[in-house]
């Protein structure tokens, strides 16, 4: 499973990693909801942790799609939002 | 569905919007290829308008640091002078000086690291620039129809993926440049109205009492000096009376007067 960090680069991950990475998702999405910008800094930086140590970095000249975009380290709750755009926090 | 898959969802909708396809995947090679050539351009002018931005802020810290000293050195002077007021005037105005600066340390600090992303950014667009080239022509070289369409799509998509990353980073960088733009105009204008500014400005006052504390005491001793020759009859007093009839005193004045006629 490929996996971008936005800003950052891409990552192999064994598929079997997903559980974690969905586990992880679930703080970051309850942070997100609450619009608590600390918790979602700490859980958003354990997701990408996450990434960085069980995944392996993909050379820079690597091109192809990825299966999962995460947002940047950097990113904000406003910045997320932004990208999720119309869709607002509760998809359809 | 979880923040992360929905955040990948758009965020590859939108990537793959970037691009136009035509009905030939070839053609479609060349015009990302043109495009990711584009994002590079835009990319490194990116780069360049942070570190303006970044020396900008340098300038202004250096410039306040000055000013800083300046005020440091005349609060000394007006210790020194026993003017406490003066010296707490000086200090009060270093201290705002002082919480400026920390404010833009922390700002030149961010904007650094912005500036570093940035580059590493453009090193892995131009790392993706180079492979892409050379991918593309050996897909149009080996096309066949069949295979095309999975392999071109891929590289594509990749490619697409990029450059969604690539332009959300410069979107992040812009928006903190104009805020470091907005932030390092309010200053200069602070620094302009002498809010916080020494020498140039309001503290001409400071510097003026100061000058004033240090001039006096010599003023007063020039002052007595020449009182104490001219009344307690010193040497150039004779001097200058001499060819005068020893007569009481006259005023100080009319001799010498007398004597440049």
């Amino acid at each position: 499973m490929i996996v971008r960090i936005s800003g950052e680069g891409q990552f192999d991950l064994a598929e079997a990693h997903v559980d974690e990475l969905n586990r992880l998702d679930d703080d970051l999405t309850k942070a997100v909801d609450a619009g608590d910008e600390g918790q979602f800094k700490s859980a958003l930086e354990a997701l990408l942790a996450s990434v960085r140590t069980a995944g392996e970095e993909l050379p820079a000249d690597w091109i192809g799609p990825s299966d999962l975009v995460l947002p940047s380290p950097e990113a904000t709750i406003h910045e997320v939002r932004e990208v999720l755009g119309d869709e607002g926090l509760i998809p359809g | 569905m979880g923040l992360m898959r929905r955040f990948s969802n758009i965020f590859k909708a939108k990537a793959s919007k970037t691009l136009d396809k035509y009905e030939d995947p070839r053609e479609t090679l060349d015009y990302s290829y043109e495009r990711t050539l584009e994002m590079l351009q835009k990319m490194r002018r990116a780069v360049a308008d942070v570190a303006t931005s970044r020396k900008r802020i340098e300038l202004q810290a250096q410039q306040l640091q000055r000013s800083a000293a300046k005020l440091e050195g005349q609060a000394k002077q007006a210790v020194s002078q026993n003017r406490e007021d003066l010296a707490r005037e000086a200090l009060t105005r270093r201290q705002a000086i002082a919480t400026q600066l920390t404010d833009l340390q922390a700002q030149h600090d961010q904007l650094k690291a912005e500036e570093a992303r940035m580059v590493e950014g453009s090193q892995r667009l131009q790392a993706k620039v180079d492979s892409f080239r050379i991918r593309k022509e050996t897909m149009k070289a080996n096309y066949t129809a069949a295979e095309a369409q999975t392999r071109v799509n891929e590289a594509i998509s990749g490619i697409g993926e990029e450059m969604g990353d690539v332009g959300l980073a410069m979107q992040r960088a812009e928006d903190k440049v104009a805020q470091m733009q907005a932030r390092s105009g309010a200053l200069d204008e602070l620094m302009a109205s002498g809010a916080l500014d020494d020498a140039s400005t309001s503290s001409d006052r400071l510097q003026a009492e100061l000058d004033r504390g240090f001039a006096e005491p010599a003023v007063e001793a020039e002052l007595s000096r020449l009182k104490g020759e001219l009344t307690g009859g010193g040497t150039t007093a004779k001097q200058l009376d001499a060819g005068q009839p020893a007569e009481a005193p006259a005023p100080a004045q009319a001799p010498a007067e007398e004597e440049r006629r």
